[in-house]
């Protein structure tokens, strides 16, 4: 406690803390000046906490003066700590600068691979035409890949699904069970397990005994479709094939239906659209034909829907199937099928991406 | 089948361009897949016909000749000629200088150049086949046709178009010149004039000499034949040859060439047999006897077993039935009298021929597609007038036709209605009509209403059994591309989920999320691979392939971790040192069956991963590591959390795995996979480096299952602060960290703890180790105090101490 009392008193305090004031150069020596003079403790909370304790013409006096020096005090420190806050602010990229160029730090990425993206990506335009989507079996019956699909035991047919047979014999001498060659099988185990309406999609794996080139491979995927109901047309069929083509290659591509024969579907149509690297002219892509084939599809035969217990003569249907891989090679510009499962990682990262 | 258009156009009118043509085949249903032009780039000026009007020898060159040649309009022409056939009055292709011809030097084509042959100017060129792009064949000129006109230009008189077609199975009649007729006439409106099929019958009658007994007829609904006595056997005419080598079909000698040309004209197979050779001029159609010996026209001996067909003669075997004959009876040149067949096998025993015996022929490929015995007789008379006309002789009266299988025409009904239902727009009757009998269809009864047709299938159809194949008829005519397109308008059925299917997609992206990149092989592996990284020995027989492409895929794999093992084999041989972190979800397939009731194998959904290398790149960052057990762990945690999974790891001995290394994987008590590092031994089998590979390995089934059981409820979120604390203790190095904490977490206050430090070495005395846990407290019902976290505290260390012995670290 200092001798000098009243406006003296505060008078001194004032002058020593101005310099102070000046003389502080960090934030911590303001705070330290703003705790012993407002603290408190400090001296200028003192004299204004005795004011009660003295007399009232030296209160006035000493009060005004003491609040007066407050007011100018904390206006002073604020404006100082500003002044020292931009100071700081200024010195910034001078101490902080890093080197904007080098690499970030890496974070992990992963990807699909191809088939699993072209394979979601046209399930999706069937699931918002409202198709569910169902998968089957791999190991199959004769039956179910063969006859129930008006394939018959040596039917010239066959010709067309070179086949991968289990190793074991029936009693017959006949091999019933095999790799399916194609999803359609699943058309005759969905028909069998729910009434009409249908409209199923159908993604998986098939096997064929067939040499490996540049558009063919042993082991591929199939999505196959299948819309049964009453009042389903051939007009539909191209109805709903025609939307996904769109969608699928763009609204500029021309879409093409041309007659067909696979033995489960009657009528049978071939899908086809305008050759996108040549656009119709004829080149290597499209074999000089101007047109690339999607995929086979039809309208299901009486006999397939008959032998999975529908009444052919009230219901009627389509069904589809196409190759993603296929698809795939045409939307990405792939060249050779045997990418898609030799796995080297370089081509799943291009062209997962 | 390749189907030359001048051949086409003796049967259908052709007023369009080629490519217009095969636009519109290719639309109704039999797709051309090439068209051949010959002539093409022959040019018109330079290349004409020739008239050799007399041949000198060359004054320097026993071998070389100076034909001269009449180009037409007084113009002649005097060249050095070396072939050996060029001879006096032969029509003749000729090129002027300057002419692109195909060179067989070079090979390719290059303009004629005039040159001086052993002193003597030749300004032009005799061709052979090969230089005009017909054939490999130059060892003579190109003898045409006596016909030719002289100076035309060459490609108005042997230029053509060749088109390739791709049959469909259903259309064999599309294996034929005729039913390809057929169908120009449909798609251009035109009409087919089939061939004329009379010929003089002089000889004596054929059923008093020749005997045919079909001894199985559900093998041979048909048989048919013919007898031309005293012929000529010697090459066929240069149109009959010129029209079979455009087809694709090799020249042989007239009578076979013949039998060649009508199985391309009507599609039905004929064989001729030198009568002479069959003994008893007696024919009897019938299974083979049980190893019965046949060499066939290939020089094959044969052993034949029923129920495979044979044409036999009173003993042996002559011929294949349907498939191919045999030598011993083959017209040869010194042949007289030929026997001509055509009849009708049974498609399935011919397929079964054809393949038992790996001889795929003309004539099974017919067979085995189901031909109509319609065409029987119309083929056999055909053959028979050319045959005469050909190769000359006298023909039998007769034929003798064997049918014990008649098969009547077939009608059928189409009506407007079910067309309607069908192809969701109205056809009228006028114009179905039109469209039918443009395909052949005849109208057989006009009594039917306004709704129905009734027509007769034309006799060389055989794939026209039911109404929709009608429709097609119609659909493909009209073209599908003037069938309305409309979307569907009825309802959208209730839809099933298969669960499995969204939970796959699900795992996918969330392992893409944290760095994984998804691989998909090939489900069948050799047996090696499979045992090497055979986890559980569950005895269960493996599904074996009967035919694999090669022994490297003989099994259906019943683990999938040799895939991903062999996908990182091969990528390491590509890149040794980068950081490989893959993953696969793919099914594995579990046989079921016993020896009596087999059934369908078990296909799991599994999802196996690996990781392998350095954790990240190196950079600048921070230095890199091997990834190991814990990066394949954190794998799963990140997506068991995000799947609302707790699981737990308990230590596991597998064969394949890194002893010590290595995790069995629980969800709720039940085992869904593993985790691991791979044992150095399975490393090396699949020819990688030792080091670490971390792996995972999945039942997506269980998995599945585990979540559907137990749905989260949202707890609500506790308004009191949390307070950490961190607890070193010493503990038996064996004590596993899980033990440790589940202690920690049975407190009523805890809500989180995990280890924040492992150590062992200097300051911790041998077989402990040091294990610090930051544990997270917080009450649901007050801010937590000093006295209270302490108190919270010594519990917990009491219960460690006594459970498994733990001391606090000083």
């Amino acid at each position: 406690m200092t001798d000098v009392t009243g406006v003296a008193a505060v008078e001194e305090i004032r002058a020593e803390v101005l310099r102070a004031l000046e003389m502080a150069a960090t934030e911590e020596q303001l705070e330290d000046l703003r705790v012993a003079y407002l603290g408190r403790r400090g001296k200028l909370t003192q004299i204004l906490r005795s004011l009660g304790s003295i007399t009232p013409e030296v209160r006035r006096e000493t009060g005004a003066a003491a609040n007066e020096l407050k007011e100018v005090f904390e206006e002073k420190l604020a404006a100082r700590r500003k002044v020292l806050a931009d100071k700081k602010l200024a010195a910034l990229s001078g101490q902080e600068k890093i080197d904007v160029t080098l690499p970030g730090r890496p974070y992990l990425r992963g990807g699909l691979h191809p088939t699993t993206r072209i394979i979601r990506e046209i399930l999706d335009t069937f699931v918002s035409m409202g198709f569910a989507i169902a998968e089957g079996p791999e190991v199959e019956w004769d039956r179910y890949n063969f006859e129930s699909l008006n394939i018959p035991k040596d039917h010239p047919a066959r010709d067309i699904w070179d086949t991968l047979w289990v190793d074991y014999t029936d009693d017959s001498g006949y091999r019933p069970m095999l790799l399916r060659t194609h999803t359609s099988p699943m058309q005759a185990r969905i028909m069998e397990t729910v009434n009409p309406p249908v409209r199923v999609v159908v993604p998986g794996k098939c096997y064929r005994y067939e040499a490996t080139d540049a558009t063919h491979e042993w082991h591929f995927y199939q999505i196959e479709g299948l819309a049964v109901d009453e009042g389903i047309t051939f007009g539909n069929l191209k109805g709903t094939l025609y939307e996904f083509a769109q969608r699928m290659f763009g609204e500029e591509r021309k879409i093409r239906f041309r007659c067909d024969y696979f033995p489960f579907v009657e009528p049978g149509v071939d899908m086809s659209i305008d050759c996108f690297q040549c656009d119709g002219d004829g080149c290597r892509i499209c074999s000089h034909t101007g047109w690339i084939e999607i995929m086979g599809a039809g309208m299901v035969h009486p006999n397939v829907l008959s032998s999975a217990g529908y009444d052919s003569s009230v219901y009627t249907g389509f069904a589809f199937g196409m190759g993603p891989e296929r698809i795939a090679m045409l939307k990405y510009g792939i060249d050779d099928i045997r990418n898609f499962y030799s796995n080297d990682l370089r081509f799943l990262r291009e062209v997962g991406d | 089948m390749d189907v030359p258009l001048s051949w086409l156009r003796q049967y259908v009118p052709v007023d369009i361009l080629p490519i217009d043509l095969a636009h519109h085949i290719t639309m109704a249903g039999t797709e051309v897949v090439g068209i051949r032009h010959t002539g093409e780039d022959w040019d018109r000026t330079k290349i004409v016909v020739g008239h050799v009007q007399k041949v000198d020898p060359h004054p320097n060159a026993d071998r070389l000749s100076l034909p001269t040649v009449d180009l037409g309009e007084g113009e002649t022409v005097t060249v050095v000629c070396g072939a050996p056939n060029i001879a006096v009055g032969q029509k003749i292709a000729f090129a002027r200088e300057g002419a692109l011809l195909f060179s067989p030097r070079s090979d390719k084509k290059e303009p004629l150049k005039a040159t001086t042959i052993r002193g003597t100017l030749s300004t032009g060129m005799i061709c052979s086949e090969i230089e005009l792009g017909l054939s490999e064949n130059h060892e003579g000129v190109l003898v045409l046709e006596d016909d030719a006109p002289t100076g035309v230009p060459l490609v108005d008189y042997l230029g053509d178009a060749v088109f390739e077609l791709e049959l469909t199975p259903n259309r064999p009649d599309c294996s034929s010149i005729l039913g390809v007729a057929h169908e120009v006439a449909a798609v251009t409106g035109e009409f087919v004039t089939e061939p004329d099929l009379s010929y003089e019958e002089t000889g004596e009658s054929i059923k008093e000499r020749i005997t045919v007994d079909i001894v199985d007829s559900s093998l041979c609904g048909r048989y048919a034949a013919s007898l031309v006595t005293g012929i000529d056997v010697k090459p066929s005419p240069k149109w009959l040859q010129k029209i079979l080598v455009k087809a694709g079909q090799r020249p042989i000698n007239n009578v076979v060439d013949v039998t060649n040309f009508v199985m391309l004209e009507y599609g039905q197979p004929l064989h001729a047999f030198d009568l002479s050779k069959i003994k008893d001029e007696t024919i009897v159609v019938r299974p083979a006897r049980s190893g019965e010996h046949l060499t066939t026209l290939d020089g094959t001996s044969r052993t034949l077993h029923p129920p495979m067909l044979t044409i036999a003669d009173s003993e042996n075997a002559i011929a294949l039935a349907g498939v191919m004959g045999g030598i011993e009876t083959e017209v040869r040149k010194e042949t007289t009298d030929v026997l001509l067949e055509a009849a009708n096998f049974d498609p399935i025993n011919t397929r079964r021929t054809a393949a038992s015996l790996r001889l795929k022929t003309e004539a099974s490929y017919r067979f085995e597609r189901g031909i109509r015995p319609d065409l029987v007789t119309r083929a056999l008379r055909r053959a028979t007038q050319l045959i005469l006309e050909v190769a000359g002789g006298k023909v039998a009266k007769g034929i003798i036709d064997q049918y014990p299988c008649r098969q009547d025409p077939i009608i059928l009904g189409i009506t407007s209605s079910r067309i309607k239902q069908v192809i969701g727009t109205a056809f009228d009757r006028n114009e179905v009509l039109t469209v039918l009998n443009s395909l052949g269809f005849d109208q057989v009864v006009d009594e039917s209403s306004e709704d129905s047709l009734a027509v007769r299938v034309p006799y060389w159809r055989s794939d026209i059994a039911i109404e929709e194949d009608l429709i097609e008829e119609v659909a493909r005519i009209v073209g599908y591309d003037v069938i309305p397109t409309v979307p569907m308008s009825t309802p959208i059925p209730h839809r099933t989920v298969q669960p499995m299917i969204e939970f796959k997609e699900k795992v996918r992206d969330l392992l893409v999320g944290v760095g994984l990149q998804e691989t998909i092989s090939y489900p069948l592996e050799d047996a090696l691979t499979l045992d090497s990284v055979q986890h559980k020995q569950n005895k269960m027989k493996r599904i074996k392939i009967a035919n694999p492409l090669n022994a490297g895929v003989s099994y259906l794999r019943d683990t999938l971790r040799g895939s991903v093992l062999k996908t990182l084999k091969s990528n390491r041989r590509i890149s040794q040192r980068e950081s490989i972190r893959i993953f696969e979800i793919g099914r594995i397939y579990l046989s079921k069956g016993d020896e009596k009731g087999v059934v369908l194998p078990e296909e799991k959904e599994m999802l196996v991963g690996v990781l392998s290398g350095p954790q990240s790149e190196q950079s600048w960052h921070a230095r890199t590591r091997e990834m190991n057990f814990f990066d394949a762990k954190g794998v799963l945690e990140t997506v068991f959390g995000a799947l609302g999974i707790v699981a737990e790891y308990e230590e596991l001995e597998d064969p394949s795995l890194h002893p010590g290394k290595a995790a069995e994987v629980f969800v709720g008590g039940q085992s869904v996979g593993i985790v691991g590092e791979i044992h150095p031994l399975v490393l090396n089998h699949f020819g990688l480096d030792d080091g670490s590979v971390a792996m995972f390995d999945v039942d997506l089934k269980e998995l599945q299952t585990s979540i559907s059981k137990s749905t989260k409820t949202y707890a609500g979120i506790i308004r009191f602060p949390e307070s950490e604390r961190d607890m070193a203790l010493i503990v038996e190095s064996l004590v596993p960290s899980s033990k440790i904490q589940k202690i920690i977490m049975r407190h009523k206050l805890v809500k989180s703890t995990s280890p924040v430090d492992v150590y062992t070495g200097e300051g911790v005395p041998k077989g402990k180790k040091s294990v610090a846990y930051r544990i997270v407290f917080q009450s649901t019902r007050s801010t937590l105090t000093a006295e209270l976290l302490n108190r919270a505290e010594g519990d917990i260390l009491r219960q460690l101490q006594s459970e498994v012995g733990a001391e606090l670290r000083i």
